[in-house]
């Protein structure tokens, strides 16, 4: 047990009304890549805190390299050699690349020597950054980089990196795998947190698998096929979409040369987008976060105005219309962000239902809200979608993030859209969950709707689109079938190649 | 009219008079929001420090502890503010204005018994080669020491948030507290240090009214001049320079416009008054409107470390 880096033993930590880790034990060896597996609300988010020292256990001990190890702070366990990678990103981004990198040390050194370090680290490691960029201006790659530099400068002896491949293209990650396997080869060990089987089995040497705050299992991921860990993770088998039939219709959705200024300072312009949808067809749009996802989204549900002729529904014009008039015509959508934008924290599932489906659904007569329609609306959404809830009166706030997903997409999905645009459909559901709901966005185009799906999950864009395209600093690639592709063209049109170099081996 | 009863010195020294209220809580407050704290309490904490500031000097015949304690008083009420908003997690526009109200009223009680009374004035000082300039040295450099700390300030903030560890932290804070939080900076603590700095600085800017400017105490005597701190922090995009800036334009114009009408210049003397504030909103609209505004991220949001 001499090469035994950390050892966990018995931890065990409760909040009210749910065990979050139950007397937890495994042990992280020197230079190993070590995976922790679980879907949403396993307890992994919880495990880690109390590794970095953001949570107290309530039970049980840690041992680093031999020595007990209490992490008070996470300057404590910054001091004894423990770094993370956040999975939302702890950057400030109104700040520059070296002045988030110093925010995270104990003694940074004077700025021009941090950039010089910054520099060599970065080009060490094939990750290419400036020192004096704003954040807020790079890419989800790059901001990654500017964690993963930040910790890399602290020389840690763990690496905890919870789910860092989320946001990142096919190549992304490849440089990705490339710098973690070579902090391996120099001793750090890491502790890779993820729900992506495949990932896990190319990259890591053991894998601990948490289902409901318990350990399942600790195995060797190349020795077990995905299917198999996948089941260890949810604890039963889940259906995968089923192929369907391909017939497409009329085309209902087209767009021509879309182009909108950028709505902020960090926003992204449209740049010349134009496509079309058919009846009965999912488009799949990819691409790394912040290249236009979510302007395309607001110019087609209609939150912001583009150009007349640039949006046509139906043979109709919508290009001047506002949100309720494109709904009255049969074109929906729903957004990304859940909590203030797809819906309104603090208000119920009820009245969320009746702020989209009000018209659709004639919820309202006469300018009076029908609450028991509105009612009865909401209990066909949760009835249907598998929404958990205690009651349709509950603050969509208080939902998890995954059941109020269900609700938001079943609430477009309920009203019989004919085209109906959504972005990260799946985004933080669990994959029984995500599977139902890729389903449901299937069933929908066999009853001939048209459907955008924008998602940053390729695997799931390849399951369920018929025709793919990705974004890349608001262009849209040339659309191609699906079935004609493989992921390294996916991964070039998605453009994330033009900064990348492979690590240098020292 | 007859314009050249104005007399250029006097003119310009009086502006640097006339803006050192507004320069001192609007550095102050301009402090607190880089933390992204919210705290529309200026007025009241203004009005406290020139109650306390003026009494403490009368009863102790020295100015100096008038604005000591002007400081200090202002200050801890800026703390109540501060654990109402910061620990208990009530609404801080809702809060600010709370506090407004409180030191306007607390104001009035603590002075009614000091109407009317005079104040020791302050020694102005002597700067020995300076002072001597002929023109300059009269306009710039032969003021009371509290107009120099003012400018001091001023660059101390502004070095300490561009050059400094500890400004970075502040700005971070302000920035994004979560992610602050996450990598173990202490939020709250240190959002209650800008809280209460702001606060020192709201009481030495009413004390300077009470003790300088006035100077005597009248109830209600800060008409406003926390508000115009704020807008100032605000249309100077956050940056300590344009606050500067900001102050000196509205002390110029105030003091300007009464010398226009001591002259009497045939303009409504409506319009005269309202001038400075008009004047200094637009000509801080247009230089924050073609720069980034750079508001703090997380201004007037509240936090919690929740897990």
């Amino acid at each position: 047990m001499a090469d035994t880096l950390l050892s966990l033993r018995g931890l065990t930590k409760a909040y009210p009304g749910v065990v979050a880790n139950d007397d937890i034990s495994f042990d992280i060896r020197v230079g190993e890549v070590h995976a922790l597996l679980g879907e949403n609300g396993a307890g992994k988010s919880t495990l880690v805190k109390m590794i970095y020292g953001l949570v107290k256990p309530d039970k049980g001990e840690m041992t680093l390299g031999g020595a007990p190890y209490v992490p008070a702070e996470p300057k404590a366990a910054r001091a004894s050699g423990v770094s993370m990678v956040f999975q939302h990103f702890s950057l400030f981004e109104a700040l520059s690349v070296a002045e988030n990198v110093a925010l995270g040390m104990e003694n940074p050194p004077k700025t021009r020597d941090l950039a010089k370090q910054i520099r060599d680290v970065s080009e060490n490691y094939g990750l290419p950054l400036d020192p004096f960029r704003i954040v807020g201006t790079l890419s989800a790659g790059e901001r990654q980089r500017v964690e993963i530099i930040r910790c890399l400068l602290q020389k840690p002896r763990l690496l905890i990196m919870d789910e860092p491949t989320s946001v990142l293209t096919p190549q992304e990650v490849e440089i990705l795998f490339a710098t973690l396997r070579k902090l391996s080869a120099e001793g750090t060990a890491i502790l890779y947190i993820s729900h992506k089987l495949e990932e896990i089995r190319a990259l890591c040497d053991h894998a601990t698998i948490l289902r409901l705050g318990k350990k399942v299992a600790t195995c060797t991921p190349a020795d077990s096929t995905a299917r198999e860990l996948g089941e260890l993770m949810v604890g039963s088998s889940f259906a995968s979409p089923v192929a369907r039939n391909h017939a497409s219709g009329a085309v209902l959705l087209e767009v021509q040369n879309l182009t909108l200024p950028a709505p902020g300072a960090f926003g992204t312009p449209l740049r010349g987008i134009s496509f079309s949808v058919k009846a009965g067809e999912v488009l799949g749009l990819g691409g790394v976060a912040g290249n236009g996802q979510d302007e395309l989204l607001a110019a087609l549900s209609g939150e912001r105005l583009s150009d007349p002729g640039s949006v046509t529904l139906k043979g109709t014009d919508v290009s001047r219309a506002a949100p309720m008039a494109r709904r009255d015509a049969g074109l929906l959508s729903a957004p990304e962000e859940r909590l203030g934008h797809a819906a309104a924290p603090a208000m119920s599932l009820i009245e969320n239902g009746l702020l989209t489906a009000a018209r659709r659904e004639g919820l309202v007569s006469g300018g009076f809200v029908n609450w028991a329609k509105a009612r009865l609306f909401a209990e066909k959404v949760i009835k249907d979608f598998d929404v958990r809830t205690p009651s349709p009166g509950t603050a969509a706030g208080a939902l998890s993030g995954g059941n109020l997903q269900k609700f938001v997409i079943g609430r477009e999905i309920l009203q019989r859209p004919d085209v109906l645009v959504v972005n990260q459909p799946t985004w933080g559901v669990d994959a029984a969950a995500a599977a139902a709901i890729r389903q449901s966005l299937l069933d929908l185009a066999a009853k001939g709707a048209a459907i955008i799906v924008i998602s940053q999950d390729l695997d799931e864009l390849m399951e369920v689109s018929d025709r793919f395209g990705a974004l890349n600093e608001g262009r849209l690639s040339t659309i191609r079938p699906v079935a004609e592709l493989n992921m390294e063209q996916i991964g070039l049109m998605m453009g994330g190649a033009h900064d990348m170099e492979v690590a240098h081996v020292a | 009219m007859d314009l050249s009863s104005i007399n250029p010195i006097l003119l310009i020294a009086s502006i640097m008079i006339s803006a050192t209220p507004i320069l001192l809580a609007a550095i102050g407050e301009m402090v607190v929001e880089k933390a992204g704290v919210l705290n529309l309490g200026v007025e009241g904490m203004m009005i406290t420090g020139a109650v306390v500031g003026f009494a403490t000097a009368v009863s102790t015949g020295s100015p100096a502890l008038g604005f000591m304690a002007a400081a200090l008083a202002a200050a801890v009420l800026s703390l109540s503010f501060g654990i109402l908003t910061q620990i208990l997690l009530s609404n801080q526009v809702a809060t600010g204005l709370g506090l407004t109200l409180v030191g306007l009223g607390l104001s009035a009680l603590i002075g009614k018994p000091y109407e009317g009374m005079k104040t020791p004035t302050m020694a102005k000082l002597d700067i020995p080669i300076l002072g001597d300039i002929p023109v300059l040295g009269r306009m710039l450099f032969s003021h009371d020491p509290m107009v120099y700390v003012s400018l001091f300030l001023v660059l101390a903030v502004w070095a300490v948030l561009k050059y400094t560890r500890a400004g970075l932290i502040l700005r971070a804070v302000g920035e994004s507290h979560d992610a602050a939080h996450a990598l173990g900076y202490k939020v709250i603590r240190i959002r209650m240090m800008a809280i209460f700095f702001g606060g020192a600085c709201a009481g030495l800017g009413g004390a300077y009214l009470s003790l300088v400017r006035v100077p005597q105490w009248t109830e209600g005597m800060t008409a406003g001049s926390g508000w115009i701190a704020l807008a100032i922090v605000v249309f100077a995009s956050w940056r300590a320079e344009r606050v500067l800036i900001g102050a000196y334009l509205f002390g110029g114009v105030t003091v300007l416009q009464l010398n226009l009408q001591a002259a009497g210049v045939k303009v409504p003397v409506e319009i005269l008054s309202m001038s400075p504030y008009l004047i200094t909103i637009l000509v801080l609209v247009i230089i924050s409107a073609r720069g980034a505004h750079g508001a703090p991220a997380s201004l007037g949001r509240p936090f919690h470390a929740s897990s």
